[in-house]
């Protein structure tokens, strides 16, 4: 039996009473949200939070909702909610190809989107949406608020720029009229963490690709982005081989490493193959295919 | 510290550690023993219920985190002595062997057919992809469920 180390708790009523909270139960005091990786990790004891700040009552945390040119996603927005979004699904199809393979059902009626962004997970699907996306966070302390590229986001493996007296409170993302986005991953078997994943979107104007975005995860992509392979891309058409070169470009800027979800070098073949199917279907979409 | 949760219609008030599972806090405390404690990582599913109409997996909730909340177990399922439809599809269709796995089956399946009453059998299989049957028994499982569709219940059963 599994069971985590003595901890304290206190439920927060917004978000200004959180960060009072974690004031207050000091520097070893967590924000827990759905809980799904943090709590695992308590049971195993590899966290050992001395109190927990629970944020699942937070209402400003919570919705979807379009604020001028911006989706905005509040912290607390679980899995489910992501992956059914119809505001999402208008825009952006990555979300709902994404989520649909992100663990299993009744795990995503729990995990949240600003859960998923602090876990932090080297393998995390929806980071690489955030990169792909050229998302940003808003990150919220007792001073006020400032906003992070996602693709400025982590630290590291596990870490991130929310500092310990901080929360972030919003995943924002731009809207881009006709563009098409995809998601492709492999995975062991249904709801595991990726051998490998790419997002991709692509805007097509005139016959050229005048936008795009590359995200990729588990497979070591610097903050889960590819920028040369999406550069390569900007003003050229959309055929076989540019999209193909790209991929490649995508694919050597990656760094995997080996691990039980395969060698390194099986890794990168992926990291090239599902970049180029990504972004064959998002120019495909972007173009109304 | 003190919480209050309702499971199938009957409020509880309790004294609970923190770290106290919400799974261990069914079985030990309230002793519904129906919701089983498996695997303990959030992977096979059997300690499903729901919190608020949508199943958890209980193993990876605390009990202080339902306070307030309304929790139905797998003996909220039937109406006195008339099974739900769900649980007499098990019996139908053969959907258990060693029954380990079948309450979070059965929470999992009474919510699909509560939001898609006609579902496919690929959308069964995803929707109980994250529960796992270590008897292998996933086609009588997936059989229960649609016999559970095709038979829906006379009187709505309310937790």
């Amino acid at each position: 039996m599994q069971t985590p180390a003595p901890v304290g708790y206190a439920k927060a009523t917004s978000v200004s009473d959180a960060l009072a909270l974690l004031k207050k139960h000091g520097e070893d005091s967590r924000i827990v949200a759905g809980g799904h990786s943090l709590i695992p990790m308590m049971r195993l004891r590899i966290a050992a939070p001395e109190a927990l700040i629970d944020i699942n009552d937070v209402a400003e945390l919570k919705g979807i909702s379009i604020e001028g040119n911006e989706i905005v996603i509040g912290a607390m927005v679980r899995h489910a909610e992501v992956l059914s979004s119809p505001i999402l699904f208008e825009h952006y199809a990555i979300f709902r190809e994404a989520e649909k393979l992100i663990a299993d059902p009744i795990v995503r009626n729990r995990g949240t989107i600003g859960g998923s962004m602090c876990q932090a997970d080297p393998s995390e699907d929806l980071s690489a949406v955030g990169a792909a996306l050229k998302g940003t966070v808003v990150i919220q302390s007792e001073s006020g608020t400032r906003t992070v590229a996602l693709r400025d986001f982590h630290e590291g493996p596990y870490m991130t720029k929310v500092a310990q007296s901080e929360i972030l409170t919003q995943v924002r993302f731009p809207i881009r009229p006709g563009a098409g986005s995809a998601y492709e991953k492999v995975e062991r078997r249904v709801g595991d963490w990726p051998v490998a994943s790419a997002g991709t979107f692509v805007v097509v104007k005139d016959g050229l690709v005048a936008d795009c975005g590359i995200g990729l995860t588990a497979v070591g992509a610097e903050h889960f982005c590819a920028p040369e392979a999406e550069a390569f891309l900007i003003g050229k058409e959309p055929t076989e081989e540019n999209l193909s070169a790209a991929a490649q470009l995508a694919a050597d800027s990656c760094n995997p490493f080996s691990d039980q979800r395969g060698p390194a070098d099986y890794k990168k073949h992926l990291a090239h193959e599902l970049t180029l199917r990504a972004l064959r279907r998002s120019a495909a979409a972007s173009q109304g295919a | 510290m003190q919480i209050t949760l309702t499971v199938n219609g009957t409020e509880y008030t309790r004294d609970v550690e923190p770290r106290m599972l919400l799974v261990h806090f069914i079985r030990d405390e309230l002793l519904l023993r129906g919701t089983h404690w498996g695997c303990d990582t959030s992977n096979c599913g059997t300690c499903t219920l729901w919190v608020d109409g949508e199943p958890v997996k209980s193993c990876t909730m605390l009990a202080v985190m339902a306070d307030g909340r309304a929790i139905r177990t797998v003996e909220g399922l039937a109406n006195g002595a008339e099974l739900d439809p769900i649980q007499q599809g098990f019996i139908e269709c053969h959907g258990l062997q060693c029954g380990f796995c079948t309450p979070g089956m059965m929470m999992t399946g009474r919510w699909l057919l509560d939001n898609n009453p006609n579902p496919s059998e690929g959308e069964i299989r995803e929707c109980i992809s994250g529960q796992i049957c270590r008897c292998t028994g996933y086609k009588n499982i997936v059989s229960a469920i649609q016999w559970a569709a095709e038979h829906p219940a006379t009187s709505e059963v309310t937790s």
